[in-house]
């Protein structure tokens, strides 16, 4: 048989346009609030840990108590996403280093054991030394949980997920610096004593620039997986991520003469954050719901990621 | 790219050629790993392998919102779900030769496909390597489930899957997929769906005794001259190790809903979380810079 007696080959088909993946279940504002929060939690834990150390005691305090109530918090939104709540623990039934949401799991448990122990030390003033040791280790459980949910998401077959395995550490690594500046600024701008209030506000301007240069380099990267970070609902969220975050960076600029302006800054720094991460995880659902991106991301031919 | 092979014998536990899928799970002493074959040049469309696995399986009815005609030619069920496990698709395609394009076709100017879809139990499952529960597991056939009883609907595998197969079923909670008949493969039986197939269109066994029928099966419809026919998800060197359910199509896989090319996405787990830990140092270093120098006040 010739091929001129085949169906035409056309550039693209579909299954009637039908999704070749199935659209993630992972929800707002679930999913955003428990990555701002455990990334919240995670750089708290770093501040806390650097305050103490540099006999920063207010900045400390506010830092430990931050770090154990954001932990506790993101671990309540992210019992409330499963659909079996009450089989949270089964999280901890095994550990599987071949699943980033096992190692994520053990981190957030590890990680809330740690800031929980420095906060009550804190608190009621009792083993200090404990206090102390669990805050350093904390330190390093911080960084994990602030991360670790950049594999996450590029451990999927998600196409816009999946390839941006590079940009989106960067995101949720600014992400959590302007979390924590954000907290570090309200906390500063009710309280009296605003010795330690430079530290939040340095953090926020250095969060706020990575993380417009985090949201450029995943609208920028790989053609054409990223293509739903440039347009759609997906685009729109984190262009209003990019605006309150750099606005937020801006008016911590001028936090230092204005309680106002440290207020408006830390407002702008939490809803920057936010909106990033429902930005991503709504361009994820589109990425999944056009079959043309699969097909796109696997026509390369070379198997590439 | 990462190297497929790791030489002979074929132990790659995440990525390439795997010979003892069962094995590489913990399974000392095991039967032949089993698969289905499914050829779709010889699927009627019937639908039996659907109802067969609805009733063996007890899937839940859809709601009655769902029961909506699509107008995607005879498929109302759309897509595999956590309520369906075996999905027919139906394409209708134009012909533009005015011969017929194949012995079955009597110059309708319609060729008109139809496929059985399935859960394809890969050799590198990514939901079974994604799920933190331990809820998904390898059987002793060589086969992919999840245990219910297990499971706390976190939904990861949803994402994991390239092939959109397995899913959360909303009210339950759970994530739901095909479990190749495991009550009845312990019960020396096979699946419900390959059983009621009236053309044996699907075709169950040991998977190396379904590889080379296909093999032939493809030749022998290649010298009738159906050049488009095709294995799917036959070849162990592909990005899921090869499936335990592959298929005979008539045409590009996305026509009938099936990625081209997919990868297990555990393949790039080191990558992934080399550049997560370079996210977690800068983020140290950038709390660090915000307390270096001096405290002006």
């Amino acid at each position: 048989m010739s091929e001129e007696l085949q169906v035409p080959p056309a550039e693209f088909q579909s299954y009637y346009g039908r999704p070749i993946l199935k659209v993630t279940r992972w929800k707002e504002p679930h999913l955003p609030a428990y990555l701002v929060l455990g990334e919240l939690s995670g750089a708290l834990a770093i501040v806390g840990a650097l305050a103490h150390a540099t006999g920063r005691r207010a900045l400390a305090r506010t830092a430990r108590i931050g770090a154990a109530a954001a932990a506790y918090g993101g671990g309540a939104f992210l019992t409330a996403e499963l659909g079996r709540p009450e089989r949270f623990l089964n999280m901890l039934r095994v550990a599987k280093p071949t699943s980033p949401m096992s190692m994520g799991s053990w981190i957030l448990a590890s990680h809330s054991g740690l800031v929980s122990a420095a906060a009550a030390s804190e608190i009621t003033g009792l083993m200090p030394g404990l206090g102390t040791a669990a805050g350093v280790a904390a330190a390093v459980t911080g960084p994990a949980l602030a991360a670790y949910p950049s594999v996450l998401f590029a451990n999927t077959a998600v196409p816009a997920w999946h390839s941006s395995y590079r940009e989106l550490p960067l995101l949720f690594a600014s992400g959590a610096m302007t979390a924590a500046a954000a907290t570090g600024l309200a906390v500063g701008a009710l309280a009296t004593d605003r010795s330690d209030f430079e530290v939040a506000r340095r953090l926020a301007i250095v969060g706020a620039a990575l993380e417009g240069v985090a949201g450029y380099t995943l609208e920028a990267s790989s053609e054409p997986d990223a293509e739903p970070y440039r347009t759609g609902d997906g685009a729109r969220m984190l262009t209003a991520a990019r605006y309150l975050t750099l606005s937020g960076g801006v008016a911590a600029l001028a936090a230092r003469r204005s309680r106002i302006a440290a207020m408006a800054a830390a407002a702008l720094l939490a809803g920057g954050g936010y909106c990033a991460k429902a930005g991503v995880l709504r361009a994820g659902k589109e990425s999944a719901r056009d079959p043309k991106y699969v097909v796109a991301s696997q026509a390369k031919g070379e198997r590439a990621g | 790219m990462t190297s497929s092979k790791s030489g002979p014998g074929h132990n790659n536990s995440l990525y390439g050629p795997l010979d003892d899928v069962s094995g590489d799970a913990g399974y000392a002493d095991h039967p032949a790993r089993v698969g289905f074959f499914t050829d779709t040049s010889v699927c009627i469309g019937c639908k039996a392998c659907e109802v067969a696995c609805k009733e063996w399986n007890g899937l839940p009815e859809p709601e009655a919102d769902q029961l909506a005609l699509t107008g995607m030619s005879y498929d109302n069920t759309t897509a595999l779900g956590a309520d369906s496990w075996r999905h027919v698709a139906f394409i209708e395609q134009p012909l533009i030769a005015p011969e017929p394009a194949s012995p079955d076709d009597q110059g309708s100017g319609t060729r008109w496909l139809m496929a059985s879809d399935v859960c394809k139990h890969c050799t590198h499952a990514a939901c079974l390597d994604v799920c933190p529960t331990g809820a998904l597991v390898r059987t002793e056939f060589g086969t992919v489930i999840v245990q219910p009883d297990v499971c706390n609907g976190c939904a990861y595998c949803v994402s994991a899957c390239p092939f959109g197969v397995i899913d959360r079923r909303e009210g339950d909670g759970r994530a739901w997929k095909c479990t190749m008949c495991y009550d009845r493969l312990r019960g020396g039986l096979e699946p419900a769906c390959a059983k009621a197939c009236p053309t044996d269109s699907i075709q169950f066994g040991p998977l190396d005794e379904l590889l080379a029928i296909a093999e032939s099966r493809l030749e022998d419809l290649h010298a009738a001259g159906q050049v488009e026919a095709r294995l799917y998800g036959a070849d162990p060197d592909d990005g899921i190790g090869g499936a335990g359910a592959f298929f005979l199509l008539l045409d590009e896989p996305q026509v009938y809903g099936l990625p081209p090319d997919p990868v297990v996405t555990s393949r790039d787990l080191p990558r992934e979380w080399r550049w997560a830990g370079a996210g977690a140092g800068l983020l140290a270093a950038g709390v660090a810079i915000a307390f270096a120098g001096r405290t002006r006040e």
